[in-house]
C-alpha cells in the first residue's frame, strides 16, 4: 500500500486541455473523492494514475516510485470500472482470480484468496455464478473484490455506483467504506455525485475545465469554499458580489456585509460572500438588530418548496433569489408574496477573492 | 437472455406468423422443391428425359464406397476447406481487430470499404485476374524479378498454393466480417480490466478477447469451411490438373457427363459429411465460446 503524489501533471488532447498543471498529494491510506462536472477532467486524471494514459508533462509517483511512464499492468494498481467491466465469459470466481492466474500464482493459493476476497463483499457463495445472473449490487462487489484480491498499492474507482438505484447507493457506500476501511487502502473515487463525496471520502479534490480548485477535508471545503465554483458546486450557496471593505463587502446599492471566515481580500478589491442556505435565519415583522446575526437584508417570499423535513424559500431581493432551508419546526410556515427579514452571522459568511 | 427467448415465443407464433410466410414461402418454393427434385435424381437411374428408360436404385450411393477416388477426392476437398478456413483465421481476425478496435471514423471506412471489395466483384473476373497475377511471366513474377537481383521463377499457376490463395481471397471477407461483428461487441473496459490487472496484452489476447470473439470465429469459420469443401470454379481454373477435387467432379456430373443421378448423389454425401462434422464440433465449440 502506498500514498500517491500527483505533481504538475498537465494533458492535451488536441487543442483541449483536459488537465492544466494539477498537483494532489494522496496520502497512504486514506480515501478520495475526485469531484467535478463532465468534462472537468477528473476521469481523465483516474486514468493518467490508473496509466491507461500517460501526462504529457508532470510527475505521477506511487509509494515514492514514478510510474508516470510505467504502463498500467506494472502499476500494481487495482481498478473499478464505471460498467463493472466483469468478464462476461467467466464466473464469479475465475473474474476474481484473473490477476492472481496471470501472474502464475500456484492454483492452491489462487483459490484461498479467491473465497477471502468472496466473503470480504459477502458474496460467499456466488462464486459459480456468471456475471449476467448477478444484480447490479452484487456485480459491484464481485469488481471490488477483484479489484482488491491482488492486494493493490492504490484503488481507483471510476464513478462506481453511479449506475445503482438510490437505496442500493447508500448501501454500497456504506459497504464500500467499510472494505476500505479493513483493508486500509489508498482509496481514489472519481464522481460527479457532491452527496456521496461528502458522506465518503476524507479528502476531496474538486476539478473544473482541468484544474484542481480545492483541495482538503469535506467539512473545510463546504464551510470555507475558496472560489464561487467551491462554494455553488459542492452543496447550494448564496453568493454576493461587491468591493471588500476589509471585514466583508460592500454592494454596489451600499449595503455591508460581514464575512469573518475566509480568504482576506484587500480594502476596495472586488469579492465575493457565500452563505449557506441553512445558515440564514427567515423573520417576520421589522427589523431588529442583533449582534449574533449581524448581516441582515430584507425581501418578499417568491416560492416555497415544502420537502418534509424542511422547506425551502426562495426570497427576492432587488431582483436577486436568495435560497433559505428552514427546519420543519412545527413553526408557522411563510406564504409567498410575505414581506420577510433574512438575517445572519459573518461567521457563517464566507469572503471570496474574486477569480 | 435464454429466458427472454423463452417468453418470446410463449407468447406465441400465431402473431409472427405474417412476418415469418413470406420468407418460408420463398424458401419453399426456391429452396426445398429443387433439393427433394435432386434427392429424386439421386435415387435414379437416368434422367426422366425424352423417354430414356430409368428405374430407382442405390447404385449412385453404392458409386460413392465402391471407388476410392471419391472418398480420397473428399478427404483432399476437406482438407482444403479447413486450410483455406484457417489462413482465413489468421489474415482476417488480425484484419477484424484493427478494424473494430484500433481504426476510427474515416479510416475505418475506407479499410472497411477494401474488404468487402472482393463481395462486388464478379466472383469469374476475380479468379482470372489471379490467374494474371500467378502464372509464369504474369505480374508478380515480373514485379519480383524486376526488384530481386537474382532471377526466380514465380509459376504458382496451375498449383494447389493457387487455389489456396483464390479461395482465402474469396472467403477472407466473411471472416473480417463475423469477426469484427464480435470484436466490436466487446467493451474496451474489459479489455482495460484485464490490463489493470497486471495481464499483458497477449495475455488480455489469449484470455479476453479471443474467447469473446470466438461466436464470430466459429460463424466465420461455418460461412467459409461449408462452400470451399464444395468449391469448384477456383480450384478448376486456377488450379488445372491439381484442381480436382470433390466439388469439381460433382460439377463434372451435371455440366460434362450429364449423369445428374450420381453428381445429386455425391452432392448429398457432401452434405452428410459436412453437417456430421459440424454436429461433432458443436459441443466443442461450444464449450470454446
Amino acid at each position: 500500500m502506498a500514498g500517491v503524489q500527483v505533481a504538475n501533471v498537465s494533458r492535451s488532447f488536441g487543442a483541449h486541455k483536459a488537465l492544466d498543471d494539477v498537483s494532489i498529494d494522496f496520502a497512504d491510506g486514506g480515501f478520495y473523492a475526485l469531484l467535478g462536472p463532465s468534462g472537468s477532467g477528473k476521469t481523465t486524471l483516474l486514468r493518467q494514475i490508473a496509466g491507461f494514459d500517460f501526462p504529457d508533462s508532470g510527475r505521477i509517483a506511487i509509494g515514492g516510485e514514478s510510474v508516470e511512464r510505467v504502463p498500467v499492468e506494472k502499476r500494481r494498481i487495482g481498478m473499478v470500472f464505471q460498467n463493472y467491466a466483469l468478464f462476461p465469459n467467466m464466473s464469479v470466481a475465475d473474474n476474481i482470480a484473473f490477476g492472481l492466474s496471470v501472474r502464475g500464482e500456484p492454483k492452491a493459493t489462487i483459490a484461498t484468496e479467491v473465497q477471502r476476497a468472496l466473503d470480504l463483499v459477502q458474496l460467499g457463495k456466488l462464486g459459480g455464478r456468471k456475471p449476467h445472473q448477478l444484480s447490479g449490487g452484487q456485480r459491484q462487489r464481485v469488481a471490488l473484490a477483484r479489484a482488491i484480491v491482488t492486494k493493490p498499492r492504490v484503488l481507483l474507482l471510476d464513478e462506481p455506483l453511479g449506475a445503482l438505484d438510490k437505496a442500493l447507493r447508500v448501501d454500497m457506500q456504506i459497504e464500500l467504506k467499510r472494505i476500505q476501511r479493513e483493508i486500509g487502502i489508498t482509496t481514489i473515487f472519481v464522481t460527479h455525485d457532491q452527496e456521496e463525496a461528502l458522506t465518503m471520502s476524507d479528502r476531496i479534490g474538486i476539478l473544473r475545465d482541468g484544474r484542481l480548485v480545492q483541495e482538503g477535508p469535506p467539512e473545510e471545503i463546504y464551510d470555507r469554499p475558496q472560489s464561487e465554483f467551491a462554494a455553488t458546486f459542492l452543496g447550494d450557496a448564496n453568493i454576493f458580489r461587491g468591493d471588500a471593505t476589509g471585514s466583508g463587502i460592500k454592494l454596489p446599492d451600499g449595503t455591508t456585509i460581514a464575512a469573518s471566515t475566509g480568504a482576506s481580500v484587500p480594502a476596495g478589491a472586488k469579492a465575493s460572500c457565500a452563505v449557506r442556505p441553512e445558515r440564514i435565519r427567515i423573520a417576520t415583522g421589522a427589523a431588529k438588530p442583533d449582534p449574533a446575526n449581524a448581516n441582515m437584508l430584507t425581501g418578499q417570499v417568491s416560492k416555497r418548496i415544502f420537502a418534509g423535513n424542511n422547506s425551502t424559500y426562495f426570497v427576492d431581493r432587488d431582483g436577486q433569489a436568495l435560497k433559505v432551508i428552514v427546519q420543519n419546526t412545527g413553526a408557522e410556515r411563510l406564504a409567498e408574496g410575505q414581506p420577510v427579514v433574512l438575517s445572519w452571522s459573518p461567521d457563517s459568511t464566507v469572503l471570496i477573492a474574486a477569480a | 437472455m435464454a429466458d427472454q427467448l423463452a417468453i418470446g415465443s410463449r407468447r406465441g407464433l400465431r402473431p409472427a406468423l405474417p412476418l415469418l410466410l413470406p420468407a418460408y414461402l420463398w424458401l419453399t418454393v426456391a429452396i426445398f422443391l429443387p433439393l427433394s427434385a435432386m434427392v429424386f435424381f439421386s435415387f435414379m437411374t437416368d434422367l426422366p428425359l425424352a423417354g430414356k428408360e430409368w428405374s430407382f436404385t442405390l447404385g449412385n450411393y453404392a458409386a460413392f464406397f465402391s471407388q476410392s477416388l471419391y472418398s480420397t477426392l473428399l478427404f483432399a476437398s476437406l482438407r482444403l476447406g479447413l486450410e483455406v478456413t484457417l489462413w482465413c483465421v489468421v489474415i482476417g481476425y488480425p484484419a477484424a481487430y484493427v478494424l473494430a478496435k484500433v481504426l476510427k471514423g474515416r479510416s475505418r471506412e475506407a479499410i472497411f470499404l477494401l474488404v468487402i471489395l472482393p463481395f462486388w466483384s464478379n466472383g469469374l473476373v476475380r479468379i482470372f485476374s489471379w490467374a494474371m497475377v500467378l502464372r509464369e511471366g504474369g505480374i508478380l513474377d515480373t514485379a519480383l524479378n524486376a526488384v530481386l537481383p537474382f532471377k526466380i521463377n514465380i509459376d504458382l499457376m496451375y498449383s494447389y498454393p493457387a487455389v489456396i490463395i483464390g479461395l482465402v481471397h474469396s472467403y477472407v471477407p466473411y471472416m473480417v466480417l463475423t469477426c469484427y461483428l464480435t470484436l466490436q461487441a466487446i467493451d474496451d473496459s474489459l479489455i482495460e480490466a484485464g490490463r489493470s490487472l497486471g495481464a499483458s496484452r497477449r495475455q488480455v489476447l489469449w484470455r479476453v478477447i479471443i474467447p469473446l470473439s470466438m461466436p464470430g470465429l466459429i460463424a466465420g469459420a461455418a460461412l467459409i469451411f461449408v462452400p470451399v469443401v464444395g468449391s469448384f470454379m477456383e480450384p478448376r481454373i486456377l488450379g488445372g490438373r491439381t484442381g480436382t477435387f470433390y466439388g469439381t467432379v460433382i460439377e463434372d456430373q451435371f455440366v460434362a457427363v450429364f449423369n445428374w443421378p450420381l453428381g445429386a448423389a455425391l452432392s448429398f454425401i457432401l452434405l452428410a459429411v459436412v453437417l456430421i462434422i459440424l454436429a461433432l464440433a458443436a459441443p466443442v465449440l461450444r464449450r470454446a465460446g
